[in-house]
């Protein structure tokens, strides 16, 4: 039982990460259509920036707030520069540029700092914390802790402000929010911007788990995938109850099926991915998208 | 009466398919114009031209001043309010959160709450349904979200695309009616685009008659209703 317990929660912390990277791939989807592969890049390059902060001697949380807005403007700025000339092209070139995206981000990387693993600090004690007979990591609940803060903002921004709802207006129905009077190809640029932000959040929660190297969030990439999936993509709360379901999954199918223990760990998550797509294409929380011809 | 709208020489076209040939319309200030026509005339065409929605070529003055080559977004700032074909709802979002939408451009916040207190007092059932999905609401009540929507923006000129489309007539009157208001209490000139033409020519002080992307007759509204082609093609008797 304990060891359930203690399963559930490192879980929930992995899956937050996966939520964050999912909720940013479902945000970008809403608004364009557009799924994009190089959101796991834009948060690992995201990661070596804080790095780079935290080397030069900034106190950790002042490096987390400049990491976040830098990674804000970098995602305003590849939507202006990369995305916006192929806006109109077919889908299928869009999603080309971002898979182009994620090469140039993960070798420039690469080529920048190294492909060498380097360790990241965490915020939290390293000392665990025993609750009874359960010992959580006081990393996992930081995260956990962070990923809330992160989303409840989210949240307040998206129900609460007038800018929040010309974004979703901008997403839903671009024809008639232009006739409002809003300047949409600058709310999907604000999209992407609040996305990237999301994802470093995501990266710097990780990073301390995975180690920072140019490939970290190959692996989480897919599980966020898979939340989106499992969540379904119209959905912003899928996202995040598929994230949390698929790392909690993971780790209990990880602790009690002997034979998929750490190795095969990736498989459950591309293994709920093809379940999700045979019994139910559009998510949990997904709808299904009509289109008329 | 002075113009507040404007048009010379107006082509617009999708894609390769040019669909107006060089319109030549104005729209009185303070004033009701409606444009007529069958299906495939370009009435739509001719609204989304004024906002910029489709590709265009010819000149477009509002109050004076060229628009044409602006974008929609601005375009809309400068106080043109458009009730777009098919209603245009945010249908995830409520009722209310699609009044706040159509605010959006506003540069006076102050008057916000009039404008709400307004739009609730011109059409009482959207009070009553402001925390309603706007996606729930029935094809008239959408119709009239879609025309607070518009009003929201405080605009000086409202363009309204077939209001009448789908509705049952009882409804079709109210909205005409409350169209009317509007236009006599608050001074919004109006320009209609409408297939019903026996009720645009009543609402109507000015008209034009389109015919494949051509200005084929106009005229003062009454003068229109009583001409012989025109009551025999349009208005069926």
């Amino acid at each position: 039982m304990d060891i359930f317990v203690q399963q559930v929660v490192s879980g929930l912390a992995t899956g937050g990460i996966y939520a964050s990277l999912a909720l940013a791939l479902v945000m970008i989807y809403q608004a364009t259509d557009v799924v994009n592969f190089a959101q796991g890049e834009m948060a690992m390059f995201s990661t070596y920036l804080a790095w780079t902060f935290l080397q030069a001697g900034m106190p950790y949380w002042v490096a987390f707030c400049c990491t976040v807005i830098v990674a804000f403007v970098g995602g305003l700025v590849i939507e202006r520069v990369v995305i916006r000339p192929v806006e109109n092209a077919p889908i299928l070139s869009i999603v080309i540029v971002t898979l182009g995206l994620l090469v140039i981000l993960n070798s420039t990387a690469g080529w920048i700092y190294s492909y060498i693993q380097k360790p990241f600090p965490s915020p939290f004690p390293s000392k665990p914390i025993r609750i009874g007979n359960i010992v959580f990591g006081a990393h996992d609940l930081g995260a956990i802790g962070v990923t809330l803060v992160v989303l409840a903002l989210l949240f307040a921004f998206f129900r609460y402000t007038t800018l929040g709802l010309a974004m979703r207006a901008a997403a839903q129905n671009p024809a008639s929010s232009r006739l409002c009077g809003i300047r949409v190809s600058w709310m999907l640029a604000l999209g992407w911007g609040l996305a990237a932000a999301f994802g470093s959040v995501a990266g710097i929660m990780v990073a301390p788990v995975v180690f920072l190297d140019p490939n970290m969030m190959v692996g989480i990439q897919l599980y966020a995938f898979a939340a989106a999936t499992v969540g379904g993509f119209t959905s912003p709360l899928g996202a995040v109850v598929g994230g949390l379901l698929v790392g909690v999954t993971e780790n209990l199918v990880g602790t009690y099926v002997s034979f998929i223990g750490t190795e095969l760990k990736l498989t459950v998550a591309l293994a709920m991915i093809i379940v999700v797509l045979l019994v139910r294409p559009s998510g949990l929380f997904g709808r299904t998208v009509v289109r008329r011809v | 009466m002075p113009a507040i709208l404007e048009a010379d020489d107006l082509h617009a076209q999708y894609g390769s398919t040019v669909v107006l040939h060089g319109l030549r319309f104005a729209v009185e200030a303070g004033g009701i114009t409606t444009i007529l026509g069958a299906n495939g005339a370009g009435k739509t065409t001719t609204l989304r031209a004024v906002c910029a929605m489709v590709k265009t070529s010819g000149e477009v003055r509002f109050d004076g001043r060229r628009i044409d080559g602006k974008t929609t977004e601005n375009i809309v700032r400068l106080g043109i309010a458009h009730t777009p074909e098919g209603r245009g709802t945010f249908v995830d979002l409520t009722v209310e959160e699609n009044l706040r939408l159509g605010a959006y451009a506003r540069r006076d916040r102050s008057g916000l709450d009039g404008a709400y207190e307004k739009v609730y007092q011109h059409f009482p059932v959207l009070a009553e349904r402001r925390r309603q999905q706007a996606g729930t609401l029935s094809g008239g009540e959408q119709q009239m979200l879609a025309v607070a929507r518009a009003l929201m923006s405080g605009p000086r000129l409202l363009l309204l695309d077939e209001p009448s489309l789908g509705l049952a007539p009882l409804i079709v009157r109210e909205i005409f009616r409350i169209v009317r208001t509007i236009n006599r209490e608050e001074g919004v000139s109006v320009l209609l685009v409408e297939q019903n033409a026996a009720l645009a020519l009543d609402l109507a002080d000015q008209a034009y008659l389109l015919e494949t992307g051509r200005v084929v007759m106009s005229g003062r509204a009454d003068e229109l209703k009583k001409d012989d082609a025109i009551r025999r093609s349009y208005l069926g008797y």
